[in-house]
């Protein structure tokens, strides 16, 4: 059964056309790549599926029913899970913290309920050595690098047991190594039947780890294709709309 | 390959499974543990100059004064945390004392009167957590205001007359602020209960987990499905309740009560809450900083009565070690890794 299905989904700020008629399909265990320049859409429809904002016009469908997010919390329920482009840390607090923030491990005695730090430090160990990344769940976020933030943002992601993943950027401002291992990630989610969809820029990413390639371009989605059946010379024509569509 | 592998792997279950730090440097690298370390320097300092400084008396005035500071200061504490600020503490003492006067006056028991100075507190509380969280009203402004409505509404309730009257229970009521159980007074009791709430609360509630993301970041803690609003809210409440219990067993302790109870207070919790390492950017805090940091004000206060300098030059060193605290942050912030 198709997971996310978008029906005509449009986005409007006032007289601002952000988003025109987009329709997008999403397989289980399928990774998807989001293209498109600075300003075509991409954040915005990201934005929308994640429960940000609502669309203006159009509808979303999870395995066939429709859903209308009003708090990103309501994307959650629905099984999507995103890690921003910003990350959205609080560097105030440790990796941990971080990792569970808003859904904390919790212990009962009696009538009161406390939050179970070990429990917490040794879920995110874990999910931190199944990312293969060098990030202390007892560190505090502000000393860390690129690469540990984006650990702890996609750790974030692996607690529930999400029916999507969206990535925003994931692999920008992160060392080789780390672009490796977070793309080694997104094969591991597609294997476990996951669907991902990646906003990315760079195109060897997409090109690696992707099924589809879907482009937009100033708000309309100009192709929609697999992988096998194009080139990243195809697709950079796509985005700068050198070629027209496909 | 394979050797690399085992390298990374065997790498990264050293770097999970290590602390960072142990206990004790955690501790050290706090601000409230340098506030105590020059506690004791005074304290060691005053005890040679000062015959009378170590005299139970003393010490029991001491610790008594402080305490209606630092129990505000738990509050002040909270909602520093949050990148927030309340300036309404002081005028709210005086609200909340002359509420539990005139219920009191009018015959009401200790019980009640203790409801509706909490009551009257957590009101103004949550009329400053509305308006700021999700009006989105700068806390200095809210707060300001919030400071003149109160004490304006103090002189109306109080009709600009002193209260003295405290009904059936008159007797109970000064006991509770000024009287002690096992050579402790009664307020300091309350503190040492408070600060010990709130410390667990920061640490092992969600209620404290979110607090502190709120003022880390408050995009993030909402993306993540935090209740923002209604966690700002809650300090705001939390921090005027806290003034409205200080006002309340400070009036028991004078035996009467103007409507110019905690006039200027508000300086004193904001000061005693900054030097005991709550950071006004909001996000970094400690529970044990605020009656740490009340106490190194009461401290320099005593002391410099004590040793004979003139009480004109007090609010010159408070000032200097708020300016001090902030300093000493600064520096412990760009040494740090």
């Amino acid at each position: 059964m198709t997971l996310l299905s978008l029906k005509g989904v449009s986005k409007n700020f006032g007289a601002i056309q952000a988003l025109t008629g987009i329709d997008l399909e999403i397989q289980p265990g399928e990774a998807v790549g989001l293209m498109g320049d600075n300003g075509a859409g991409k954040s915005t429809l990201v934005k929308i599926i994640a429960g940000n904002f609502p669309q203006s016009g159009g509808s979303i469908e999870i395995e066939g029913r429709q859903v209308q997010f009003h708090k990103p919390i309501d994307a959650r329920h629905a099984g999507i899970e995103v890690v921003y482009q910003d990350l959205a840390l609080c560097d105030n607090l440790t990796a941990a913290a971080n990792v569970f923030l808003g859904r904390e491990i919790k212990r009962r005695i009696g009538p009161f309920s406390y939050l179970d730090h070990q429990a917490m430090y040794d879920r995110a160990g874990e999910l931190f050595v199944e990312l293969k990344s060098e990030t202390r769940p007892r560190d505090y976020v502000r000393q860390m690098s690129g690469g540990q933030r984006q650990a702890v943002a996609i750790a974030r992601t692996r607690l529930s047991d999400p029916k999507l993943v969206l990535m925003d950027e994931p692999t920008a401002a992160i060392s080789v190594r780390q672009v490796a291992e977070v793309l080694d990630l997104i094969k591991r989610l597609k294997e476990t039947n996951h669907a991902v969809i990646l906003i990315s820029h760079r195109m060897p990413d997409v090109f690696e780890v992707c099924d589809r390639v879907a482009v937009l371009r100033r708000g309309r989605k100009v192709a929609d294709k697999a992988i096998a059946q194009s080139t990243p010379e195809e697709v950079t024509g796509l985005i700068t709309g050198a070629i027209e569509a496909a | 390959m394979t050797t690399e592998t085992r390298d990374h792997a065997a790498i990264d279950q050293t770097v999970t499974t290590r602390k960072e730090m142990s206990g004790l440097q955690a501790i050290v690298r706090t601000q409230p543990f340098w506030v105590l370390v020059s506690i004791l320097a005074i304290g060691a300092v005053m005890s040679v100059v000062s015959d009378v400084f170590m005299t139970d008396r003393n010490m029991f005035n001491v610790t008594r004064n402080f305490a209606f500071f630092g129990i505000m200061a738990l509050g002040m504490t909270a909602v520093i945390v949050t990148a927030g600020i309340d300036l309404s503490v002081g005028s709210l003492m005086g609200l909340a004392g002359i509420v539990t006067g005139l219920v009191m006056q009018a015959g009401f028991g200790v019980g009640l009167g203790f409801l509706a100075c909490i009551g009257m507190a957590g009101l103004v509380g949550l009329i400053n957590g509305v308006l700021i969280a999700y009006l989105r009203l700068a806390p200095f402004v809210v707060t300001l205001g919030m400071l003149a409505i109160t004490r304006s509404v103090a002189m109306v309730a109080s009709n600009n007359k002193m209260i003295y009257e405290f009904g059936p229970d008159q007797e109970l009521f000064e006991w509770i602020g000024g009287e002690s159980v096992i050579g402790v007074p009664n307020p300091v009791w309350v503190l040492i209960i408070l600060t010990i709430v709130f410390f667990l609360a920061f640490r092992y509630t969600t209620w404290g987990r979110w607090v502190f993301a709120v003022g880390g970041n408050a995009d993030a803690a909402r993306l993540a499905g935090i209740p923002v609003e209604r966690v700002i809210v809650s300090v705001y409440v939390i921090c005027s309740m806290c003034a409205g219990l200080a006002a309340f067993l400070l009036v028991g302790w004078f035996g009467s009560v103007t409507n110019a109870l905690g006039l200027t207070y508000e300086l004193n919790v904001i000061a005693a809450s900054v030097i005991g390492g709550a950071n006004l950017m909001g996000g970094v805090a400690y529970a044990l900083g605020a009656p740490i940091g009340a106490a190194l004000m009461e401290l320099i206060r005593n002391s410099l009565l004590l040793a004979g300098i003139d009480a004109l030059w007090q609010q010159f060193f408070v000032g200097l070690f708020i300016i001090l605290a902030v300093l000493l942050e600064r520096i412990r912030n760009r040494s740090g890794p």
